[in-house]
């Protein structure tokens, strides 16, 4: 099978076509950057108080809201978002404020969710405990306490208890005892004992954090740091391997991928979270990689036609690696979309990254990287002439 | 060329039983794989659920204190002179956060100038971490040594991470990280990381105890409901070595708050103990942590309380009174903490008892949280996508390339399984961003694949034959996948050096991918297509 045979398009005598879509991308993004007051941070970077809260019902938006400022917090996000049917939960983010002690944030956010929500005093919530205190409590149940089951046999059966409890179906909410009941071997009288001595909560904390101001300012600096080292190692190598300029085209083109798809974050409204770094550095190395697979083409075409322009030579190596780079790219989205649509929410921003980063890091590779070289060497000539006629 | 080849295939072969066997072990069952897959391959807590903190320990506390007992030393000696001598007044300055640690400073007033040497020998003799300077003839200073300074800050995070450490496993979590975190010499953090656990605030409020516990004596049987009015009591003049502290006492609508006037000498520290348990007072039923002394402490405590019947004394933990209580007899080795709120505290109290205290109070900087359920659906979304991926990739390939679509899938399976294996013999740690090096390595393998394809098929077009097609193809794609490769390893290696954490996660699992990748697209693909085309005479056609 084979899609693209032998290709003659003149990509490098349209290039002020591109030149033109590649200043829309960045202005748009520019724009929104600027009108948005900067990128949007996750609580990696920025700070702050981040908790996942899983609800059994869909979760009454402008109440919580409402509840949380009224408790003083001030909530940058709340976002709802539903993984299957049945399945809502929430994504609670607040920034940080002066005096906000790490404890104090998430434990206001929990306290206010159960005054909304309901809780019943002196039972613990089966849904959001751990579980040295579950077996803690269930130990000291009157009626376990009778029985002849030890300690460790307890905590056993408390694990396995809360080990069904964060399987998927439930991943972390069960809505019913009667459930439980159902796991295979498990002592009818702790399943008793849990009845009196826990309720189920009508949400469920799945995870979450807190980042002081100096972390995120350090994480920030550091991922900027590492990128610029690799974006130098890159640009070194290929300067040694080709030629200096075709290192400046590459990082260039690479830099260009960066902004623009920073630029779709902010229009998206999407954040950018630790693990978005590391996307990032996945599209610099894809992108780069693309590009010097045209470069080495147009290296090795050098040496076979050393008559021709560079823009016809530019042009042929584009479209002999054409078929290569459809097919690479396409499959490489390909796999990149599955995550994105099917990799659940943690991993959303991520995929969104790499989504982006794909189709840019393709499309500058050859409309970006590959008129660089044609501009310095115009320059060059450019020079050169002048200098002779002096 | 025969032999050659075979001894290629037996190191394509070699390379790649090694490889399964760090993954998958020597299996009997199906169980057997999972078992040593999950215990080889080390997840992540943002995988496998669990608590991430990074503590900053506050060492100029450590220093306040350090020089806190140096001016009660000071004082001693230089009481001791054969000439005694007492200088007005010696004060510490106060530095409050970390980056003013350094200026610790002990001011000595009204030092005469005909004594200035002895003061200066004393110093010199009995306090060689101190360095003394005189501001003006009366007036002298001391400041702690760079190499005082520097050793004692780092006692202090080794100290710190060692009762951290007791704590965790007084609380019987498995397999905790503990260790410095960040520059040892400027930031004096340490990182604390437990899998598994789902509830944090309990263990954040356990580990950030300070517990120093001391047993003081009560100079003034009177409560003040303020500082102010404690002064007033003693018209200004409080006695000497003596200190206020609260008293939150539990009364009907909240606290009410009493100060105490408390010896500032303990007459028990938190290190006289040898045990802690919680209990539950017989008379009242509330709960309480009750202790035992050392026997040198428990003699000393019996002759203090000897001495002292009828007198109060209070328990003071982190500088607030927990309770107050008269003497009735002479105590020897045992006491208890009461005025508990409950079952908990006192559980809690009593294992940070017998673990010990932190040298110098600690602060969050940071914390995660990943609920088992959370990482379970992490893993599960996460790798069933990527799988999907990989099924739609390696469909994509075989309807593309038809029998070279083969080579080009059982190379990147290779890949992957050399990945694996290499993650699980170094015992690399994989989290969700070596999940995308992942990604990119799998992107970068079928790359070289098709790069290779792509050129084979350039060289049949261009007339050559099925022999001379491969070995163009390959060499000419070679060259390429030498550049695309090693840019990106150079890449990975700036990213494993000065990036931390999720960064180097990353790094690690594609540089590894992309050597594996070199490998695998180069020497073992090539390997395939020789091996199909070995004992045929004339090959016409080439299945790509």
């Amino acid at each position: 099978m084979q899609l693209l045979k032998e290709t003659n398009i003149d990509f490098i005598g349209r290039r002020k076509y591109f030149l033109g879509l590649s200043l829309l991308l960045i202005v748009a993004g520019g724009v929104s950057l600027f009108l948005k007051g900067g990128p949007k941070f996750g609580i990696d970077f920025k700070g702050g108080t981040l908790v996942y809260v899983k609800f059994k019902d869909e979760p009454r938006l402008d109440e919580i809201r409402e509840a949380l400022t009224g408790e003083g917090l001030n909530v940058a996000t709340l976002q709802p978002f539903e993984e299957g049917p049945d399945n809502h939960e929430l994504k609670i983010d607040l920034d940080l404020t002066e005096e906000e002690a790490l404890e104090s944030g998430q434990d206001k956010i929990v306290a206010t969710l159960r005054r909304l929500y309901g809780s019943e005093e002196s039972k613990l919530d089966f849904n959001n405990v751990g579980l040295e205190t579950l077996s803690d409590r269930v130990v000291s149940n009157p009626k376990i306490a009778e029985s002849a089951l030890t300690t460790e046999e307890i905590t056993e059966e408390v694990r396995a208890l809360l080990a069904f409890r964060d399987q998927a179906p439930q991943s972390g909410l069960v809505r019913d005892f009667s459930l439980l009941t159902s796991i295979e071997g498990v002592n009818p009288d702790i399943i008793s004992a849990l009845e009196e001595e826990t309720y189920l909560g009508a949400f469920a904390i799945r995870g979450g954090g807190y980042v002081g101001p100096k972390i995120g300012k350090e994480l920030q600096w550091q991922a900027i740091k590492a990128t610029l080292f690799a974006l130098g190692g890159m640009l070194v190598y290929i300067a040694f391997r080709f030629e200096w300029i075709y290192g400046v085209a590459a990082v260039a083109a690479v830099f260009h991928d960066v902004l623009i798809t920073l630029g779709f974050f902010s229009l998206f409204n999407r954040e950018i979270e630790l693990t978005v770094v590391a996307a990032f550095l996945t599209l610099v190395g894809y992108s780069m990689n693309d590009t010097i697979v045209i470069f080495d083409r147009v290296r090795e075409n050098r040496k076979l036609t050393r008559r021709q322009p560079l823009a016809s030579l530019l042009n042929l190596s584009v479209n002999q690696t054409l078929a290569r780079t459809v097919l690479t790219s396409g499959l490489t989205l390909m796999a990149v979309l599955c995550l994105f649509v099917f990799g659940g929410e943690v991993l959303r921003s991520f995929s969104f990254a790499l989504v982006v980063g794909v189709l840019i890091g393709t499309y500058s590779s050859v409309f970006v990287a590959s008129p660089i070289l044609l501009w310095w060497q115009g320059r060059a000539v450019a020079v050169g002439g002048q200098s002779r006629r002096k | 060329m025969k032999g050659s080849l075979r001894n290629r295939l037996l190191v394509a072969l070699a390379v790649a039983l090694t490889a399964l066997y760090g993954v998958i072990g020597l299996p009997t069952s199906l169980q057997d794989i999972y078992d040593h897959l999950e215990e080889k391959v080390t997840l992540g807590l943002d995988l496998k659920g669990g608590v991430h903190l990074i503590l900053q320990v506050q060492v100029q506390e450590a220093l306040r204190a350090e020089a806190d007992r140096t001016i009660r030393r000071l004082q001693d000696e230089l009481g001791d002179l054969p000439v005694p001598l007492t200088p007005d007044s010696i004060t510490r300055n106060n530095p409050e956060t970390i980056e003013q640690a350094d200026d610790i400073m002990i001011t000595v007033e009204g030092v005469p100038a005909e004594r200035a040497s002895d003061f200066r020998n004393t110093v010199e003799q009995y306090f060689p971490n101190w360095l003394p300077s005189s501001r003006s003839s009366a007036v002298w200073e001391l400041r702690m040594r760079p190499s005082s300074l520097a050793l004692l800050k780092n006692d202090t995070v080794t100290q710190t991470i060692a009762t951290v450490e007791n704590r965790v496993n007084s609380l019987g979590l498995t397999e905790p990280t503990i260790q410095q975190h960040g520059r040892a010499d400027a930031e004096y953090e340490v990182l604390v990381q437990l899998p598994g656990l789902s509830d944090p605030a309990r263990v954040m409020q356990i580990l950030s105890m300070t517990a120093q516990l001391e047993i003081q004596e009560v100079l003034d049987a009177t409560p003040y409901p303020d500082i102010d009015s404690a002064r007033a009591a003693h018209n200004g003049v409080m006695p000497p070595n003596s200190e206020l502290r609260l008293h939150q006492r539990p009364a009907v609508g909240g606290a009410e708050n009493e100060w105490y006037v408390l010896n500032a000498v303990p007459v028990i520290t938190g290190s006289d103990l040898r045990n802690a348990v919680p209990g539950r007072n017989p008379e009242d039923q509330t709960w309480e942590a009750r202790f035992v002394l050392s026997p040198e402490a428990g003699s000393r405590f019996g002759d203090y309380t000897g001495a002292n019947v009828g007198n109060l004394l209070a328990v003071v933990l982190d500088d607030r009174i927990k309770s107050v209580a008269e003497i009735r007899s002479r105590i020897t080795d045992q006491g208890s903490i009461s005025g508990l709120s409950g079952q908990q505290e006192a559980q809690d109290l009593a294992l940070v008892l017998r673990a010990g205290s932190l040298p110098a109070s600690v602060e969050y900087l940071e914390e995660r949280t990943v609920g088992a359920s959370l990482g379970a659906d992490s893993i599960r979304q996460g790798v069933r996508s990527a799988l999907l991926g990989l099924a739609l990739v390696v469909f994509s390939m075989l309807v593309y390339y038809r029998r070279a679509g083969i080579n080009a899938v059982l190379a990147l399976m290779l890949n992957l399984l050399i990945l694996l294996a290499m993650l699980s013999y170094f015992s690399f740690t994989l989290t969700l961003p070596g999940i995308a090096g992942i990604i990119l390595t799998i992107g970068m393998a079928v790359d070289a694949n098709v790069l290779i394809f792509e050129r084979i098929r350039e060289e049949l077009r261009a007339g050559k034959g099925v022999v001379g097609a491969l070995n163009a193809g390959f060499a000419k794609a070679f060259l390429t996948l030498i550049d695309t490769n090693l840019t990106t390893i150079i890449a990975a290696a700036f990213l494993f050096l000065f990036g931390r954490g999720p960064v180097q996660g990353f790094a690690v699992t594609l540089a590894i991918g992309l050597v594996a990748n070199l490998f695998t697209s180069v020497f073992v693909s090539r390997l395939i297509f020789d091996f199909a085309l070995a004992g045929k005479k004339q090959v016409k056609e080439l299945s790509i």
